[in-house]
């Protein structure tokens, strides 16, 4: 349990800092050292908050209630080894409304400026919500036709792969898939973001952020980086077979969520930025494999075809 | 040619006697005028002066024939506009009105430029397009920006992320350059000219000292002719990589980003080999070169561009073949071929759509004889990022081919002391952007009566804002990246 929340401290940043060594890396530089994001996020927590005379009590608790709600929801998700904090039956419901409400005061937050910029940046990033909440229920309401209404661990864990099962490695591979491609929506990270940009007009997740400083500044980065990570987590143990030792559970997980970092460096290195107006019709892509989730569960349920 | 036989020839770098210049009554200034920009010649400079005189000079596009004509201001300060119907006109009766506030009656859009009387013209009263309906909306952008650029104001009228209109409102970077000219010695001014656009440093030097050695009568040889276009075409191929890297963080494509930006690294650092300045300050001066090419520069010279060369084909490819980069740059920020004839856009937004006009093909001077301007079609944002490649790799292969024949060329400089008496001058450039007009008169003791500067900026904030309509709003940095304007090249 301890191990679990401290990686859930730690791991974000960890997380955001692979990424960035791998594009310098990519890039031919030699790049910020992996710890980077915890200096960043120290750094902000020491620094003074400045605020838009155009804001009023909604911009300044958003980003702890954001933080609050994050964080509350990764204790559904198991960190490191098979069982998270938190379970109950049906809590993944609550785990998907936690990241909504997350989501939903950020936006109220960014309207709340009265910036022109920070209205686009909402209307962007609630339009991919509407795609990828549904792939999300999807995704998870598939997997409890087989296991039944259970808590969130328990249904990744009914669902691990297995080498000896074709079906569940399907069912895996696909899962992870639906999620690989949430995390990189949710994280903002390219093709559907660009977190290095300084062009406002083109931002998503970035310029709702425009107008915090300090302390928030500082909650939202982490808030952004655990999103991530939870996503990352939820991935990491459809690919971790059951029944493992718990050291070798941890390694493996580090060794899957380290991974995952790198390969979304390289989407990073490779692909060039999605047009905004394309973005959507890739943020379906979720809710699609979300349904071929549900078909091959469907076939495993019968016995296969 | 019957229209033109009230003007007189004139060349860039030929002076003639300001009182060889007709002067026509408004009427016949105005029909010139339209005349002419019906025969799509191009203005090259349209400016009032202190001896109350409205000079036009207008050239063919293929740049064989030039005219050049002035009036007196006219009565009532105010005339009939050529704009409605030469809009090639509308952004010099813009300039006229802002400087002698004559007025063009009938121009759609007679608005302050750049502010450059800040008693008469207050930049927070600025008269922006603006609509009512409750169906849009307006972004304002700067003219403080969240990257380290120039401060320009941008105010989008949106329809969701769908740009209708965008106005452009600049004038923050006016430091009176034009009026500086006048101050002091006017030989000594080289300084001053390459800080009139920073990124165009070699451009602007060359228009001037091209014009300083017109109306002081010297010649320089051949050899200095050639390093000079070696500046020249140096400072394009370090632009032109400088916005491929641009454009391709502008998609968040980080090989493209890198590599090139890598690549202009290695271009402006032969460029301090010449001269000592990576962005070639001080490499030129009227009456020659401050710094020559022996043959170690040379051989080192040719080493680094070679490979240069090697790797810009192999990044262009990368980047030009990547289907990620296609969607984004294919059909963004279309700049139309009849828009850019009737509206006089120059340079490189004009080549990418079609307009096979370049300063150096139509008035080539000493290593540019054979020159063939690139021309592409579409208009398009990947078209003028295509166009850059070409134009790098066209310039390294010129860069390349001098340098096998170029002698050793020692520093050389005749300095000039005294200009000709009442002349007027005008050179053509063709830096990187594309066609930099500097145009100087002189008065009877070979004083500078005006200097007048035009950067290609000028006419092309236009075919920006033209460019950006129907497109995403999220799209306009990549647009605005693909020109590449110069805010204090239009400010001055």
């Amino acid at each position: 349990m301890i191990i679990n929340v401290l990686l859930m401290l730690l791991m974000p940043f960890v997380f955001i800092g692979i990424v960035n060594k791998t594009k310098a890396v990519w890039a031919g530089r030699k790049g910020a050292p992996v710890w980077q994001p915890f200096s960043t996020f120290f750094k902000l927590l020491r620094k003074s908050e400045v605020q838009s005379r155009s804001t009023g009590f909604i911009f300044s608790i958003a980003p702890s209630i954001a933080v609050a709600a994050i964080f509350c929801a990764g204790l559904f998700v198991p960190f490191g080894y098979y069982r998270a904090i938190l379970s109950f039956q049906g809590d993944f419901i609550l785990f998907a409304y936690l990241l909504a409400l997350a989501k939903a005061v950020m936006v109220l937050s960014a309207m709340d400026t009265a910036s022109s910029f920070e209205g686009m940046g909402a209307s962007r990033e609630l339009s991919f919500t509407v795609f990828l909440e549904p792939a999300m229920f999807l995704v998870v309401a598939s997997l409890s036709y087989l296991g039944g209404l259970q808590s969130l661990s328990q249904l990744v864990a009914f669902h691990t792969i297995s080498i000896y099962d074709e079906w569940s490695v399907i069912i895996a591979i696909l899962t992870a898939l639906a999620l690989f491609i949430m995390l990189l929506v949710e994280g903002a990270r390219v093709p559907f973001d660009d977190p290095n940009t300084h062009l406002e007009l083109t931002m998503v997740h970035e310029v709702m952020v425009l107008d915090n400083s300090g302390i928030n500044l500082a909650f939202i980065h982490y808030a952004a980086a655990l999103k991530m990570l939870i996503y990352a987590s939820l991935i990491s143990y459809f690919l971790i077979p059951w029944g493992q030792s718990v050291l070798l559970v941890t390694t493996l997980y580090l060794g899957i969520v380290v991974g995952l970092a790198i390969l979304t460096g390289l989407v990073e290195c490779a692909l060039a930025r999605f047009r905004m107006n394309r973005n959507l019709e890739f943020v379906a892509v979720p809710l699609s494999v979300a349904i071929l989730v549900l078909a091959a569960l469907v076939a495993k349920h019968y016995g296969g075809i | 040619m019957a229209d033109c036989r009230s003007s007189v020839e004139f060349s860039p770098g030929i002076p003639i006697i300001t009182d060889d210049i007709p002067i026509l009554s408004t009427v016949e200034f105005i029909e010139k005028c339209l005349s002419l920009a019906a025969l799509s010649y191009l203005p090259l400079v349209y400016c009032g002066s202190r001896e109350r005189l409205i000079l036009c000079i207008m050239g063919s596009r293929d740049g064989k024939d030039t005219a050049v004509f002035s009036t007196p201001f006219p009565e009532g300060h105010s005339y009939a506009s050529l704009t409605p119907l030469a809009p090639v006109f509308h952004i010099f009766e813009r300039e006229l009105w802002e400087e002698w506030q004559i007025v063009s009656t009938g121009h759609p859009w007679l608005k302050p430029l750049r502010y450059s009387d800040p008693d008469r013209h207050a930049i927070k009263d600025y008269p922006f397009f603006s609509s009512a309906s409750p169906e849009l909306h307006e972004v304002a952008v700067g003219p403080v920006h969240a990257g380290v650029i120039e401060p320009g104001h941008f105010r989008f009228i949106c329809d969701g992320e769908t740009v209708h209109h965008l106005e452009i409102q600049l004038g923050y970077q006016h430091r009176g350059v034009m009026e500086l000219f006048l101050e002091g010695d006017i030989c000594a001014r080289m300084q001053l000219a390459e800080q009139i656009a920073g990124d165009s440093v070699i451009g602007h030097g060359m228009a001037y000292v091209r014009l300083i050695e017109a109306l002081s009568g010297i010649t320089v040889t051949d050899p200095v002719h050639r390093v000079r276009a070696i500046a020249l075409e140096l400072e394009r191929i370090a632009m032109h990589l400088a916005d491929l890297s641009a454009l391709a963080g502008d998609i968040a494509y980080l090989s493209g980003l890198n590599f090139f930006a890598a690549l202009r690294t290695n271009v402006i650092n032969l460029c301090l080999q010449f001269c000592g300045s990576r962005y070639g300050k001080g490499w030129l001066c009227p009456g020659g070169i401050n710094f020559g090419i022996d043959a170690e520069h040379n051989s080192y010279a040719v080493n680094v561009l070679r490979k240069v060369r090697c790797q810009v084909m192999y990044c262009g490819d990368a980047m030009f073949n990547n289907g990620g980069v296609d969607s984004r740059f294919d059909s963004t920020g279309i700049v139309k071929k009849a828009d850019a004839l009737s509206l006089g856009f120059r340079g490189m937004v004009a080549r990418s759509c079609g307009i096979s006009r370049d300063a150096r093909a139509a008035y080539p001077f000493c290593p540019y004889q054979d020159f063939e301007p690139i021309c592409l079609e579409s208009g398009d944002v990947y078209d003028r990022a295509y166009l850059r490649y070409q134009e790098v790799l066209a310039s390294l292969e010129m860069i390349l081919n001098w340098l096998s024949t170029l002698p050793e060329v020692a520093p050389q400089c005749i300095s000039p002391t005294q200009l000709l008496p009442n002349r007027t001058a005008y050179s053509i450039v063709e830096g990187w952007r594309g066609e930099i007009v500097h145009a100087l008169r002189t008065d009877a003791d070979g004083r500078p009566v005006f200097y007048r500067i035009y950067d290609p900026s000028f006419h092309n904030w236009t075919a920006l804002a033209l460019s950006v309509r129907g497109n995403g709003v999220s799209d306009f940095p990549v647009c605005n990246k693909s020109f590449n304007l110069s805010y204090c090249g239009h400010d001055l």
